[in-house]
């Protein structure tokens, strides 16, 4: 047994991140620090209207009332906002109008990644947004969707052609007051997606946004905005690996979903930042806010995601439920690994009639990793009949690695249901000895038994995602066998 | 020979298990182990198999030529051995189709061979199903979660058919078998014995060896195999107990 243990743990203890290259693109860069002028300067750069830069600058004057957080299950060593540099452009040439226009070095990177912007255009049917040091380098297929009146842009864009829509909605579901790192992203955001389905239009193919953090010491801050008008659906998918670094690197972004009556909106994440070496150097920092608001009746957002990467990870995708008999879920698998360290979960605020929300959580914690659940689940007085189902399971890996679960319910009235149900246990020796027995090396065996713990919540990815996210759930814990 | 055991000791926990076990098995060969509860005849298996919970104080095995005690796990798997397990485990959320083209495939590898077509791999799934006489829908479930007793033993023998081992050790798998499966099991085995591989069957009842008919008997006692016989040895086991051997031996 304890020589077994020992082994899995070696070789978790190994593994290496596998998308670790930087690639050289000139930059146009911010001084370090953050001030009021280098907000006007972001704006000014992105050539924003008056009311984008007010927003900023109220966010910023309330971020300086503001303390980090300390409550998370976290060690985070203190953050020096003044030593980040708060936007890094890749130098523009002209206009794009084709992929062979796009700098080839960026096309190389995507390669590496297996997620060719041309292979995917042509493939897979999947438009892909792609978001470089925080400006939007491509957009495809957008021309297809705004026949349908779709629009699936970047952010950036987004205030410049359709500045009423952003006005109307941006900040209405994570206010710019809202925490510490929300603030901070409302006043020093730099690009993202913007995404805008019209009533009781299907959105035909998944929406798809890789992140890519590539400049040094750049933090990257995206503001993703997506809104779903009567009866309109969408799958949206976000997808990211980061190149090794050194040096800490913050990243604060804020996701905004609206999905108004008999509205249906689906956000797939698969995350794989730089997680940090063995000895917990380096590897991002990754405090994100995601909230979406189910306004109106019979309304539906389902949050899906898969964390491997990143060595701090501090989020928790929401869901508002206004509407009456609106659904919210909540499907996650997080991994840490090494030293990687997570705190994540979700908050369901149950506000209107017989409104239902699920709770899937799969918490892997491997090496000396430190994994935390933490969810609220509140039920107003009004939302009569309502339900929640809430599973947290987390399976260790060895026996330096932590989990925790946090759950705090209130329900504050008597018609509701809230049904919790939690485990925790470690990968079996007798499940390892049975794979190897049948010839499933040690590395392949616990891939396949962590893959299965997870397909509750793997089942619930685009097909595009889930192959991508089994192989990276395999990857983020593979290891040279000793 | 395929397997030479020779004076085996193992134990667990500082426990004695197996002590001085000897054992020749020949290709085409079908031998059958008999013996009381908890004298060491799954940890026999497991020792073969290369579990690590069981330490292997003394004795040497070889197989195919080769010190086996020397080979991981999953290698003593790809050189052809395949243990049928007495409770077999369940993997949750991995299909039986998954699970198996895993080990199909890793075999090969190792083999020096390319990954199994999709096509040929189903048609060698419904073969086999149709071997066993499992379900068609048996192969979607997760590996033997929520499988009635008969269900998980019958899956042994169709993760056997899929391998192909040399050295099949087959533990109790006639236990929890109605009268009907344990036809369709032993029809099984009796379709894989060819004359380059070999069966290992352990087993508490003769009713098995009707339909499997072994070349030798081995009766396990205390960690040592005390007696050795042909097939009319597990007839006399039958008719008379153990007590006469326990006498024997003492
Ligand atoms: N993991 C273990 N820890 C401690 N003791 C063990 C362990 N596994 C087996 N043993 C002990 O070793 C002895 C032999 O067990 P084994 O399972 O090999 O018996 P068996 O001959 O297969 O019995 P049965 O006919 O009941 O299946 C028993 O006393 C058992 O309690
Ligand atoms: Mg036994």
């Amino acid at each position: 047994m304890e020589s077994d243990s020992n082994k899995i743990i070696d070789s978790f203890t190994q593994g290496d991140y596998k998308f670790g290259f930087i690639t050289d693109i000139e930059t146009d860069m911010a001084p370090k620090g953050l001030n009021e002028d280098i907000i006007r300067f972001i704006s000014a750069k992105k050539n924003e209207p008056e009311f984008m830069l007010e927003f900023r600058l109220k966010a910023y004057r309330h971020w300086l009332t503001m303390k980090m957080p300390g409550w998370a299950n976290l060690k985070i060593a203190p953050i020096d906002f003044q030593d980040i540099i708060y936007y890094a452009a890749p130098k523009k040439k002209k206009q794009l109008s084709g992929l062979d226009e796009v700098d080839p070095e960026l096309l190389d990177t995507f390669n590496k990644l297996g997620i060719s912007l041309e292979e995917q255009k042509k493939l897979s049917g999947v438009a892909v947004d792609a978001v470089m040091d925080s400006v939007s380098v491509k957009t495809t297929f957008s021309d297809t969707l705004s026949k349908q009146g779709i629009i699936f842009c970047s952010f950036s864009e987004a205030v410049q052609k359709h500045p009423d829509l952003v006005k109307q909605y941006m900040g209405t579901v994570v206010p710019y007051t809202d925490n510490f790192f929300a603030t901070l992203n409302s006043a020093v955001f730099t690009d993202g997606s913007f995404c805008f389905i019209p009533k009781g239009v299907r959105c035909p193919v998944e929406l798809s946004t890789y992140f890519r953090i590539n400049a040094a010491n750049t933090g990257q801050f995206e503001r993703t905005l997506i809104i779903a008008e009567e009866g309109a659906y969408v799958s949206y998918m976000e997808g990211c690996t980061a190149p090794q670094r050194d040096k800490n690197q913050l990243h604060a972004a804020i996701v905004e979903i609206i999905a108004l009556k008999d509205a249906s909106v689906k956000y797939s994440t698969v995350q794989n930042w730089y997680p940090g070496n063995k000895k917990g150097e380096g590897g991002i920092f990754n405090f994100v806010t995601k909230r979406g608001i189910c306004k109106g009746n019979n309304s539906k957002i389902s949050w899906t995601q898969v964390e491997t990467g990143s060595a701090i990870t501090w989020k928790y995708p929401s869901c508002i439920l206004l509407g009456d008999n609106s659904v919210g879920e909540f499907y996650s698998v997080a991994v840490t690994n090494n030293m990687q360290q997570a705190d994540t979960g979700t908050k369901m605020q149950h506000l209107g009639k017989n409104t239902k929300s699920t709770i899937i959580s799969k918490g892997i914690s491997a090496g000396h990793g430190n994994n935390s659940y933490r969810g609220l689940v509140r039920i107003a007085k009004n939302a009569v009949n309502s339900r929640n189902y809430s599973q947290c399971d987390s399976l260790l890996l060895g026996n330096k690695c932590g989990a925790h679960t946090f759950p705090y319910i209130q329900v504050e009235n008597k018609s509701s249901i809230v049904e919790h149900e939690a485990t925790t246990s470690k990968i079996s020796e007798d499940q390892l000895f049975y794979c190897q027995q049948r010839g499933i090396g040690m590395e392949s065996a616990i891939g396949l038994i962590v893959n299965g713990y997870a397909k509750e919540v793997l089942k619930q990815l685009p097909m595009e995602f889930a192959v991508e996210a089994q192989k990276l759930l395999s990857i983020s814990l593979e290891g040279s066998v000793g | 020979m395929l397997l030479t055991i020779k004076n085996l000791h193992a134990s667990i926990n500082g426990k004695e298990i197996l002590r001085g076990i000897n054992l020749e098995v020949k290709k085409g060969e079908v031998h059958a182990i008999m013996g009381p509860n908890g004298t060491g005849k799954s940890t026999l298996a497991s020792v073969i198999a290369g579990r690590e919970v069981f330490e292997v104080t003394e004795g040497e095995i070889t197989y195919k030529g080769k010190n086996l005690l020397k080979l991981p796990i999953e290698d003593r798997a790809r050189e052809g051995i395949f243990i049928g397990f007495q409770y077999p485990v369940e993997i949750p959320g991995v299909s039986i189709t998954n699970f198996m083209r895993t080990a199909v495939n890793e075999i090969r590898k190792y083999k020096g061979l390319d990954p199994i077509p999709a096509v040929e791999f189903l048609k060698l799934m419904e073969e086999n199903k149709r071997l066993v006489e499992i379900q068609s829908n048996l192969t979607n479930r997760s590996v033997n979660e929520g499988f009635s007793g008969g269900e998980k033993k019958k899956n042994e023998i169709f993760q056997m058919a899929m391998l192909e081992p040399t050295l099949a050790i087959l533990d109790e798998t006639d236990s929890g078998l109605d009268i009907d499966a344990l036809r369709i099991v032993a029809n099984g085995v009796n379709k894989l014995r060819t004359k380059e591989n070999a069966f290992v069957i352990i087993t508490h009842y003769q009713r098995l060896l009707d339909y499997i008919v072994p070349d030798f008997v081995h009766v396990l006692f205390e960690g040592r195999i005390v007696k050795s016989g042909n097939k009319e040895l597990a007839l006399e086991l039958e008719e008379k107990g153990y007590d006469w051997i326990k006498k024997e031996f003492e």
